[in-house]
Formats: structure tokens, sequence, C-alpha cells
């Protein structure tokens, strides 16, 4: 028996052989994110009249390899921001731990009396992505923004990993910009239609996007989080599943339906 | 079942143990799997008169064939709210915000350090300043400053990416500059226009130059823009145009073609 408290529950010497910790010294150059490993799909996300409503789903990939399903891509900032992620899982997680020691930091400080407002917030990760692709070693994430800004008005911007940051009624990522965009614009196609959208109708569209995202988005999941984001604070909603979903239309399209050749 | 079964893992590729994994770094040249720069299409074009400048950019953001937005503006009022000089920037979104901010903070440090405003020329200089200074890793846009000079005449100052610049009458860049600056020194410059009945061949007499009264150069402006537009997929949704006058900054949006 070893008497030494911090032998216990380890592997034995005797047994085993030493440990070899040689592989933990980093002696080799210090690595950059190349590519991204464990991955995250779309986020989309819609204005309306007095909010906002963002979405993405629960899977994490790890290339074609569905790897966690019950990961959750949207982050409550405050109760006035939502953030969606989409790329590099562990670079999200990454910013998660940064974001939550800035709200500390806000929270702890005696100068600001009000929160952060989500264009404050999107101006701060626009800075911190800018930097990061300045110093050729990116955070590997298309990023949405979603809440109100200083004024209380919905707002709803972007920013990647190149740190370009853009701003419109509707946004999406990844597969999303290809198959929700669209949509959604039908819907919502500029700041006027924004203005007469209800919530009803923002988060039915949104819905309808993650069905039909998860019909042609080979790494998505019927398994998805939803928020909205109003001067009410933020509701957010994790593990929703995706209902009425109908593959009638599989059955007429060669190679996805039951028919061979 | 014995086959399935045996022990040691394949002693070619990485194993399971961990002494196995390299700890130095492969031979040769080792590439970046990241570039840093992305194009964010869209056009800029600025044209000076007499007694003012105008600048304009359309609003289209994009990324490969997609539309990010319909409405990010490319031209910056640069100094404070009682500026009178424009900066427009196209190419690289993201270098393009990192630029304007850069030189909005030094012309209003200018402002507070010599209680006057900037002229339009020094800080033409400054902005060339700031963009060699990054010779090596680049700011990828093409720049754009406006204003008004000493004289009250109008100034235009364009840029290339690593801070060459001169100052011009007119000037195109972005993703539709090779349609629009041709159709400029024809029409701004009067190019290849004739004095008519001058002459035959060579004894022709070129058309004498002269500054555009402020509502020709606003059509002008239009019209480069809407011809854009049906030629090129990066150009389109809004016109934004900023005119620089004595009087101050003027703004007007019109919209352009959506597809």
């Amino acid at each position: 028996m070893n008497h030494l408290p911090q032998a216990w529950g380890r592997p034995r010497d005797d047994v085993y052989g030493p440990y070899n910790n040689s592989y933990l010294q980093t002696s080799g150059p210090s690595q950059h994110t190349q590519s991204p490993i464990v991955t995250g799909t779309s986020v989309l996300a819609i204005k309306f009249k007095d909010g906002v409503v963002i979405a993405a789903d629960n899977l994490a990939s790890y290339g074609s390899l569905a790897r966690f399903t019950d990961v959750k891509r949207l982050l409550r900032f405050n109760s006035r921001a939502v953030i969606g992620f989409g790329g590099d899982v562990s670079d999200m997680q990454y910013l998660t731990r940064l974001l939550s020691s800035l709200e500390i930091n806000e929270n702890y400080s005696v100068t600001s009396s009000t929160e952060l407002a989500a264009n404050n917030l999107h101006t701060y990760l626009h800075k911190v992505m800018y930097k990061r692709r300045s110093d050729f070693n990116p955070l590997w994430n298309q990023i949405l923004i979603a809440g109100l800004d200083v004024a209380d008005n919905p707002y709803l911007a972007s920013v990647d990993l190149l740190g370009t940051t853009f701003s419109s009624p509707t946004l999406a990522t990844g597969f999303g910009a290809h198959l929700a965009v669209p949509i959604m614009r039908r819907v919502c196609p500029d700041e006027e239609a924004a203005k007469e959208l209800t919530q009803e109708q923002a988060v039915e569209t949104v819905r309808e996007c993650m069905k039909v995202l998860f019909y042609r988005d080979a790494r998505s999941l019927d398994k998805y989080s939803i928020a909205v984001v109003t001067k009410e604070g933020v509701d957010l909603k994790h593990g929703e599943k995706l209902e009425k979903q109908s593959w009638a239309f599989a059955e007429g399209i060669r190679g996805y339906g039951t028919q061979v050749n | 079942m014995g086959s399935i079964f045996t022990a040691a893992p394949p002693q070619s590729g990485p194993g399971y143990s961990f002494k196995q994994t390299p700890t130095t770094v492969p031979e040769g040249t080792r590439q970046h799997g990241f570039y840093p720069y992305t194009d964010n299409g869209g056009s800029t074009l600025g044209i000076t008169g007499a007694d003012f400048a105008i600048l304009a950019g359309d609003t289209r953001s994009t990324s490969g064939y997609n539309i990010n937005t319909r409405f990010a503006p490319k031209l910056f009022k640069v100094g404070g709210a009682d500026s009178r000089i424009v900066l427009s920037v196209v190419g690289f979104a993201a270098d393009g915000l990192a630029l304007k901010e850069r030189l909005d903070t030094i012309v209003k440090m200018y402002r507070y350090q010599h209680g006057k405003p900037m002229s339009v020329a020094a800080c033409a200089q400054r902005l060339s300043h700031i963009l060699y200074q990054k010779r090596f890793f680049p700011y990828y846009v093409t720049a754009i400053l406006g204003g008004l000079d000493e004289e009250g005449k109008g100034a235009l100052y364009s840029y290339d990416p690593v801070g060459s610049y001169e100052r011009e009458q007119c000037r195109a860049a972005g993703a539709a500059a090779s349609l629009i600056m041709p159709f400029l020194d024809n029409q701004v410059n009067y190019k290849n226009q004739y004095v008519l009945g001058s002459g035959e061949g060579h004894a022709l007499q070129a058309r004498e130059r002269e500054l555009l009264p402020r509502k020709d150069v606003e059509e002008l402006v239009q019209d480069a823009f809407s011809s854009a537009v049906e030629r090129h997929i990066e150009v389109g949704d809004g016109l934004q145009m900023f005119i620089i006058t004595k009087d101050g900054i003027e703004e007007i949006y019109k919209p352009l073609k959506l597809d």
C-alpha cells in the first residue's frame, strides 16, 4: 500500500512503470487553429417589431460524425443580449469563458450602472475577433449577436473569424446563409418590414427554417435552442424538437427517398 | 478471433501510447490554413467640382455569391460632428472599418491638440502613412478621401492598399471600378471627345476640360452606379452619396436594384 495520498487512484508504478512526463512539455512551436475540429452548423436570427428571435440546433459535429447531440450553442449574455455561435465548439467555449469574465467585471464595476447592450457586446466581440485574425490565430466562429441596443431598439449583427461585421434584419450563418436567408427575407425584406413583424410570425418563420435546414443540411439535428429577446428579457428554450416534419417531398427526389437508381 | 485481438497497435502511424506523439515539427515548410483576407465586394466613386466634392458608394456587402446585408455603408465622416472630410473604403470590410477608426481618432486628436480642424491635404498624407505602416500586412482596401482644400475647392485623394496616393478630379474604386472609370474618363475629363468640325485625324482639337456643376455630377454618379449594377453582381441594393460643401456634408440615399 502506498501511503502517499497523491498516488492514490493512479496507475501503480510497479505495474505500469513510472509516468512519462516528457510529452507534457511543449517542445514544439506553439500552434494556432488552422481549421475547425468540432463544429456547430447554422445559427438563424430575425428581427421583429419589439425584439429578436434567434435559434441554433444542439449538434456538435466531428467532421461527418454527429459527435455531441446536446450542445447549447445559444448563450444568454444578460437580460438584453443572446449570442449564437457557429463554427468551432472549443473556440465557442473559450469565448463563453471570456464573456462571463467580461460580465462579472461589468457587474462589479462602479462606473457603469446599466447592463451592456447588444451593440456594445457586438463591438467587443468584433475587436476580439479582429485582433485574433490579425495575430494569425483566429477564433474559428461565425457569431450572431441578438438583442436590444442602447436605445432599446431590436439589434441583430454578425461577426466572423476575419473580424468582418454586418447587420441586417435577417441573418444566418453556415448553411443557413444559403437555405434560410431567402425564406426569412421573404417574410422580412427590410427594416420597415421588421417593424411590422409580430413575435409569433418571427418565431414561426425561424422554426420553419430550422425544419428546412434539417431536411437538407447533413450536419444538422432536429433538436434545437430558440431564444426571444424583448424588453421583458430573454426567453431561452433548450432542447426544442422539430414538429410536423413532412418527408413527402423526398419521394420525388432521386437519391433522397426510398427509390434506388 | 485471435486476429482481431492482437495486442500491439500498428507501428507506422500514431499509436495508442502518448510516447509516440510527435514532439518535433514535421519536415518541410508548413502551410497556413488560414487566409486573413476576404473580398466584400461593392464599389465607390468620387468626383470633385469647383466648390464641392461628392463621394458615393453602394451599400451591398457580399461574401462569395451571398449577400451579407443590403445596407453596410462604405462612406464615413472622419473627425467628429462638424467634420468636412469623408473617407470611403472598399475591399476587405473589416480592414476598412479598422482603418476608418484609426483615421477618425487621429483627426479628432489633431483638433484637440491644435485647436483647429485638420486640412484635407494633411489628412490625406496621414492616411498614406497609416496605410504604409502596414506595408507587409496591408489593410486590403482601396480608399478615397474627399473634402475641401484650403481655397475651398473640391479635393479628392485616391489610394492603393499600401499607401500610394494622388490628388485627382475623379476616381472609381472597388469591384466595378473597371466598369465605372472609363465612363468617368469620358464624361468628367472629356477623354476621346473632340470639338466638332475642328479638323481631320490628328488635327482634331480635344474638347476643353471644365469643372462640372453639382447637379450634373450627381446625375453622373447615379448613372455610373445604375449601369454598374446591371453588369456586376457584387454591386447593388442602395446608393449612398456624401456631398461635401462649405456648409457641411449632405447625405443622399437612393435605392438600387436588389438582384
